[in-house]
């Protein structure tokens, strides 16, 4: 036999249960719509106690298709591959922007950036660094598809990469950790890019 | 590794691949009979024809870029290809279209149809709603010596400066028609596999300072058209002064 008094705080706590949970859920929506009123899903705070630091973005031009250099300061990490991930996550959130000249809708950006040294060759002093650059399905899924915007983009992260690393010789690209034919229908993804082929590099 | 054997005098060609499948082009002189005649103390060859690849981009389930709700890239290359060619074949040119439908057609076999031609000119149309005007691309290969033998990924290299050349007409004839041009360097296939002077043509809509020309707009496509036809005449006519 319940009694009566454990019947009542039962249904007290199963009602102040789902109260709870009411607003827990309201709670969550109004925070989800606050951060895509804001226009920036991706986490870009910079990291507390780093210096402020200037970097050199590519930025991509569709109306005139060229690519030009435009300086940003950004908090970075230590790590090198850490900063270069942070680096062009900024550059993308650039071209989801209002008013870019070169748009890309909102997305994940860059899964993650390897850099990997390459054998020292005969005439090399410093060894070259082939740069692994793993792009989200989100980031591919919101390219617009095009000859011009897909290499305008290309050349973009190539020569963004290879102004603030100078060490980079070669660019490769994955989507998801797999090798994709191409970005959005057009520019090749499965070939290696030489950091020369960035817009201003003077030199290898 | 694929290999394309460049036999230009003989007005031939030959591809040779990992699966050894000979593509043989069906000129005269190409093949060897069992028992040659003696030869004849002057030979005069043929001057070469001038013919023109033309490679409507997509095709098939490959629908390309989304232009409008109704409108798809497929389409619209297609569309202006025929247009094309009939505009070309009006004046005389040779034309070979990699399609004539929508149909479904890879890189491989769209560069094996244009090396099989020997074109004096290749031009692969694409379309986009990204930019303004018309984009001209060449293959970003670095340039090559023609040679006998052409790496199958890479061939294009050989005809980087001819591509260029061929290029540059396209951009007069633009400009002459007051449509704005961009011009790049990409990587794309086929292009990087084309044996010919091959240039990427991709149109966009026209962005003016009033309003923006859509690319369905039929006047526009007819002036895109039209200009790409006078390039390839004139193409024709310098192609001709070569030695």
């Amino acid at each position: 036999m319940i009694s009566r008094g454990q019947r009542i705080l039962f249904w007290t706590l199963l009602i102040s249960s789902v109260l709870m949970a009411v607003v827990l859920l309201r709670m969550r929506e109004r925070a989800m719509d606050r951060l895509l009123a804001s226009g920036e899903t991706m986490p870009l705070n910079p990291p507390a106690g780093r210096p402020v630091q200037s970097v050199t973005m590519m930025m991509a031009n569709d109306m005139d298709g060229s690519v030009q250099p435009a300086t940003q300061n950004l908090a970075l990490p230590v790590d090198a591959n850490a900063r270069a991930h942070v680096i062009l996550q900024h550059l993308i959130v650039n071209y989801a922007r209002p008013g870019s000249k070169h748009p890309i809708a909102e997305n994940k950006g860059v899964n993650e950036i390897f850099f990997m040294t390459l054998p020292l060759e005969a005439n090399q002093v410093v060894p070259g660094t082939v740069a692994v650059v793993d792009l989200s399905t989100s980031f591919v899924d919101a390219h617009p598809s095009g000859i011009e915007p897909e290499t305008l983009t290309l050349l973009s992260i190539i020569g963004t990469l290879h102004a603030n690393f100078s060490q980079i010789s070669q660019v490769r690209f994955l989507v998801d950790g797999q090798q994709r034919d191409t970005l959005a229908g057009h520019a090749d993804l499965t070939r290696i890019y030489l950091a020369s082929d960035a817009p201003g590099v003077k030199h290898l | 590794m694929r290999w394309i054997e460049e036999s230009r005098l003989a007005g031939g060609c030959l591809a040779i691949g990992l699966l050894l499948r000979p593509l043989t082009c069906s000129l005269a002189g190409a093949q060897s009979p069992p028992n040659p005649p003696p030869a004849p103390p002057a030979v005069v060859r043929p001057a070469p024809r001038f013919a023109v690849v033309i490679d409507a981009a997509h095709g098939g389930a490959d629908g390309g870029a989304r232009l409008s709700d109704h409108l798809l890239e497929k389409d619209l290359v297609l569309s202006l290809s025929v247009r094309l060619r009939s505009m070309l074949s009006a004046h005389g040119i040779a034309v070979t279209t990699t399609r004539e439908s929508d149909s479904a057609s890879t890189a491989l076999n769209r560069a094996e149809t244009a090396n099989h031609v020997g074109a004096a000119a290749c031009i692969t149309l694409h379309a986009t709603t990204s930019g303004s005007g018309v984009h001209l691309f060449t293959a970003s290969l670095t340039p090559v010596p023609l040679t006998r033998f052409l790496p199958w990924e890479t061939a294009q290299g050989a005809y980087a400066e001819q591509s260029l050349r061929l290029s540059s007409e396209f951009d007069s004839a633009m400009t002459h028609t007051e449509i704005p041009v961009t011009l790049g360097r990409t990587a794309l296939q086929p292009l990087d596999s084309f044996t010919c002077p091959a240039v990427v043509v991709e149109i966009s809509p026209l962005s003016g300072t009033a309003h923006v020309t859509a690319l369905s707009d039929p006047a526009y496509q007819d002036r895109i058209v039209a200009a790409l036809a006078a390039a390839i005449e004139q193409w024709q006519r310098d192609w001709r002064q070569q030695p």
